[in-house]
C-alpha cells in the first residue's frame, strides 16, 4: 500500500491531538507516523501525518479530518513537490575495532555522532525515510541497541504554502 | 455587572431562545439548577438522563430548534451517552450541558468523575471542557452554532462546578468565527448545471430523499422538482415525511426493510439523485452494484458523506434547500412517462398479490399490527399527529404502514436503532408541540427500556398516546433467529412481562389491553377520544412477519 503525507493545520488547543488520533483508530485508518509542533502562529500547530492506504482511504481521512472543528486545513503533499525530513537517534554497539568503521559510515551519510561511551556511539541523522532506513541498515551489522525516530515532517517546496487564516495559497 | 458561570449559562440559553430544557440534577450541576430558578426557562425532569437526551432530540425534531439536556457529572453524564450518540447518528441538533468535578480535582478519579469529553468525542459533533469561566459565553455561542448549522449534531459542554461558581463579566459575543468550521451552503453552479443535464437525459430517474430534506427544510423545493420533472421518490427511514407517503410519486422506504417498489425503482433506475442521505448499509446494501447500473448524483451538506459508501458521478456539497432552489431555475423536464408506467404496473401487480393479506384478515385473531397502523392513519386523516417509534418490528411496521404527510411527523432512531428512544422522544415532541397529538408506537421490549418516563409524562401532564405492539418477544431479533439461525431462539422471550395496563395505572395513566383484531377500531377510538395520556397494549402474534 502507498504512503501519503497529509499536512494538517490545527488549533493549538488541549485535546486536539487525541481527537485526531482517536479519529484514525475509530474509523480504522492506519497512521504510519504523526509529528506535531507549533507553527509561526502560536495559536496554530501543524501535524504531519503519514497514512497508509489507497486514494480512497486518503480522501476519507482528509474529509473526516476536515470535519473536526479544531482542524483548520488539510492538505495532501505530493512527494516530489515537498521537502521531507525525519530525525532519528541511533545507539549502536561500538568496540575499539569497529569504531572507526562506524565513524566512516556516519560521515558518508552526513550524520553526526552526538554521544560516545566505551561500548556505544549514538548517532543523529536527519533525512527522508530512505536515508534514515539506509543508515539503519548499514549500522545493523554492529548491533543496534536503541532507535528513536520522530516521524516524518514535510513542507511544500518553493512559494506554495498553506495558510491558517484564509484559503489562499501562493 | 458580574454573574456566576452558572448564571452565564442560563443567560446564554435565554439569548439562544431556549424555552424548555430536559434534565436530571446532581451535586456537580447544582449551581446551574440554582440559577435556573431565577429564569423563565421550563425544565422537564425526566426519570433517567438518557430520557433527557432523547427528549431533547424529539423536541429538536418537532420544533426545528436545538434541544437542550442537562446532567450532573459522572453517572449522570455517562447516562447521556446513548442519547448523544443517537442524536449524532441521525444528525439532530442538541446541546448537552454536564456538571464536572472541580477543576483542581480533574483526572484524579474523585467521586463522580468521568472524562465525558473523552468518552463522547467519537459521537459528538464537537465538545468542550470549560476550564476558564470567561470562556463560557463564547463556548455557548459556538455550541449552539455548531449544533444547528451545517450538518446538525450534538455538542457537549462539560462545566466543572468551580467554573459554575466563579464570576465573570457577561458579554455574549455577537459574532463567531471558528476557523476550522465553515460549512458550505451554496452548491457549485457548474455541478448544478450537470444535475439539470442528467435529469433531462434520464429515462428512469429516481430521487432518494433522506433526513437532510427534513432538517434542511427543503420539502417544498423537493415537491416542486418532483412535480416539475415527474420523478418518483423513495425515502430512507430518516426521510419519511419528506414527501407525503400517500403521494402518487412516493414509492415508500427503500432498503432491507423497505417497500418492494422502492427497491425495484432503485435497482432499475438509470439515474439516482440522493439528497441528504448517507447511503447507510441498511438502505443500500449493494451500493456499488447499484452504482454500476445507474449514474449517481449525491447532494449533501457534509462532504464526508459523498463518495463514502457509493461511487458518485456528480457530487454536490451544500445545503439541499439552496441547491434545489438553484436547480429549479435551470432544470427542464425529461421524458419519464415509460418509467412511471412501468412503476405503476409493478405496483399494481404487487398490490394485487398482497390482496387478502391486508384486507381479509381474521378479525378473531390476534391484533395485526399492519391493520392497526393503517386504521390509526385512517382515523387521523386530518390530524397533524407526531408519531415516534421504538426499534424493531414496531418501527418497521410503523414506517411502512402509517401515512405520514409532513416532515417532522415521523420520529425514529434511524442511524443507531436505539431501543428506548420512542417514549422519551415523544416526551420531547409533546413538550415542543403541546397542541399536537403525539403517539408513540412501541414494542414490549423497547418500552421496558424507558418505561420510567411514564413518571415524566404524568408529572408534566403530557397527553401522550402509547401503543404497545406486544408480542412478548424481542420480535425483530426473534425473526432474525428464525430466518438465519434455523429457529434456534436464543433469549428473545419476554414471556413474564408485567401487565402494562396496570403499570400505567400505577403511574396514574389510563389504558386498556386488547387481544383481538375486531377490538382495534373501538380501542383506537377510545384512545383518541381525549388528549390525556393513554396506554394501549395490543397482543400481537409472535410469528407476525415484519414485511
Ligand atoms: C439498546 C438496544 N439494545 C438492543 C438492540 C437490538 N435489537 C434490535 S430490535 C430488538 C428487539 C426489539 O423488541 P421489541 O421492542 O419488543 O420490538 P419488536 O421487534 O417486538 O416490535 C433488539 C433487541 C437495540 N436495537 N437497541
Amino acid at each position: 500500500m502507498a504512503k501519503h503525507i497529509l499536512s494538517v493545520l490545527v488549533e493549538n488547543h488541549a485535546g486536539v491531538l487525541s481527537r485526531v488520533a482517536g479519529l484514525f483508530s475509530r474509523r480504522g485508518f492506519n497512521i504510519d507516523s504523526l509529528a506535531v509542533g507549533i507553527t509561526e502562529n502560536p495559536e496554530v500547530s501543524r501535524m504531519t501525518i503519514v497514512v497508509d492506504g489507497d486514494e480512497y482511504t486518503v480522501e476519507q481521512v482528509s474529509k473526516q479530518l476536515n470535519k473536526l472543528i479544531n482542524v483548520i486545513r488539510v492538505k495532501k503533499l505530493e512527494a516530489q513537490d515537498s521537502v521531507r525530513r525525519e530525525l532519528a537517534l541511533i545507539k549502536v554497539n561500538a568496540s575499539a575495532s569497529t569504531r572507526s568503521e562506524i565513524i566512516q559510515i556516519v560521515e558518508i551519510f552526513r550524520a553526526k555522532i552526538v554521544d560516545v561511551s566505551k561500548n556505544t556511539l549514538t548517532i543523529e541523522v536527519s533525512g527522508d525515510e530512505e536515508k534514515v532506513g539506509a543508515l539503519e541498515d548499514m549500522l545493523k551489522q554492529f548491533g543496534i541497541k536503541e532507535i528513536v525516530r520522530t516521524g516524518l515532517i514535510a513542507l511544500e517546496r518553493g512559494n506554495r504554502h498553506i495558510k491558517a487564516n484564509n484559503n489562499d495559497e501562493e | 455587572m458580574k454573574v456566576t458561570g452558572a448564571q452565564a449559562i442560563i443567560k446564554a440559553l435565554e439569548i439562544e431562545n431556549v424555552t424548555h430544557i430536559f434534565g436530571y440534577p446532581g451535586a456537580a450541576i447544582c449551581p446551574f439548577y440554582n440559577a435556573l430558578l431565577d429564569s423563565n426557562i421550563k425544565h422537564i425532569l425526566t426519570r433517567h438522563e438518557q430520557g433527557a437526551a432523547h427528549a431533547a432530540n424529539g423536541y429538536a425534531r418537532v420544533t426545528g430548534k436545538t434541544g437542550v439536556c442537562v446532567a450532573t457529572s459522572g453517572p449522570g453524564a455517562t447516562n447521556l451517552i446513548t442519547g448523544i450518540a443517537t442524536a449524532y447518528m441521525d444528525s439532530i441538533p442538541i446541546v448537552a450541558i454536564t456538571g464536572q468535578v472541580p477543576t483542581n480535582l480533574i483526572g484524579r478519579d474523585v467521586f463522580q468523575e468521568a472524562d465525558i469529553t473523552g468518552a463522547t468525542a467519537p459521537f459528538c459533533k464537537h465538545n468542550y471542557l470549560v476550564k476558564n469561566v470567561e470562556d463560557l459565553p463564547r463556548i455557548l455561542k459556538e455550541a449552539f452554532h455548531i449544533a444547528s448549522s451545517g450538518r446538525p449534531g450534538p455538542v457537549l459542554i462539560d462545566v466543572p462546578i468551580d467554573v459554575q461558581n466563579s464570576e465573570l463579566h457577561f458579554k455574549y459575543p455577537e459574532e463567531i468565527d471558528i476557523r476550522g468550521y465553515k460549512p458550505t451552503y451554496k452548491g457549485h453552479p457548474l455541478q448544478i448545471k450537470r444535475i439539470a443535464e442528467a435529469i433531462e437525459k434520464a429515462k428512469f430517474p429516481v430521487i432518494c430523499a433522506g433526513g437532510g430534506i427534513i432538517s434542511g427544510k427543503a420539502r417544498d423545493e423537493l415537491m416542486e422538482l418532483v412535480i416539475k420533472c415527474n420523478i418518483p421518490v423513495v425515502t430512507t427511514l430518516m426521510g419519511i415525511g419528506s414527501i407525503p407517503t400517500d403521494h402518487e410519486m412516493c414509492l415508500g422506504m427503500l432498503g432491507s426493510h423497505g417497500s418492494y417498489f422502492a427497491n425495484y425503482a432503485i435497482h432499475n433506475a438509470d439515474l439516482i439523485i440522493i439528497m441528504g442521505a448517507r447511503v447507510g448499509d441498511r438502505a443500500m446494501a449493494s451500493a456499488n452494484k447499484i452504482a454500476e447500473k445507474a449514474s449517481i448524483i449525491h447532494i449533501d451538506i457534509d462532504p464526508a458523506e459523498i463518495g463514502k459508501n457509493i461511487d458518485v458521478e456528480i457530487p454536490v456539497v451544500g445545503d439541499v434547500k439552496s441547491i434545489l432552489q438553484d436547480l429549479l431555475q435551470v432544470v427542464k423536464k425529461g421524458d419519464t412517462d415509460e418509467w412511471l408506467e412501468k412503476i405503476r404496473k409493478v405496483r399494481q401487480e404487487h398490490t394485487a398479490k398482497r390482496k387478502g393479506t391486508d384486507e381479509d384478515i381474521d378479525q378473531d385473531g390476534a391484533v395485526k399490527p399492519k391493520f392497526l397502523l393503517k386504521m390509526l392513519s385512517k382515523m387521523m386523516e386530518d390530524d397533524d399527529a407526531v408519531i415516534t417509534t421504538e426499534v424493531g418490528q414496531n418501527q418497521i411496521w410503523a414506517a411502512n404502514n402509517l401515512t405520514i404527510r409532513k416532515p417532522g411527523k415521523f420520529i425514529t432512531s434511524g442511524g443507531m436503532g436505539t431501543m428506548g428512544y420512542g417514549l422519551p422522544a415523544a416526551v420531547g415532541a409533546k413538550v415542543g408541540c403541546p397542541n399536537t397529538r403525539v403517539i408513540t408506537i412501541s414494542g414490549d421490549g423497547s418500552f421496558q427500556m424507558s418505561l420510567q418516563e411514564l413518571g415524566t409524562i404524568k408529572q408534566h401532564k403530557l397527553g401522550i398516546k402509547i401503543v404497545i405492539l406486544n408480542n412478548s418477544r424481542l420480535g425483530m431479533v426473534r425473526e432474525l433467529q428464525k430466518m438465519k439461525y434455523c429457529s434456534r431462539y436464543s433469549h428473545v422471550s419476554l414471556e413474564d412481562n408485567p401487565d402494562f395496563v396496570k403499570l400505567a395505572y400505577a403511574y396514574g395513566i389510563n389504558g386498556e389491553r386488547i387481544t383481538k383484531n375486531f377490538e382495534v377500531e373501538d380501542a383506537l377510538k377510545r384512545m383518541l377520544s381525549d388528549d390525556k395520556a393513554y396506554l394501549l397494549d395490543c397482543v400481537v402474534d409472535p410469528e407476525e412477519p415484519t414485511l
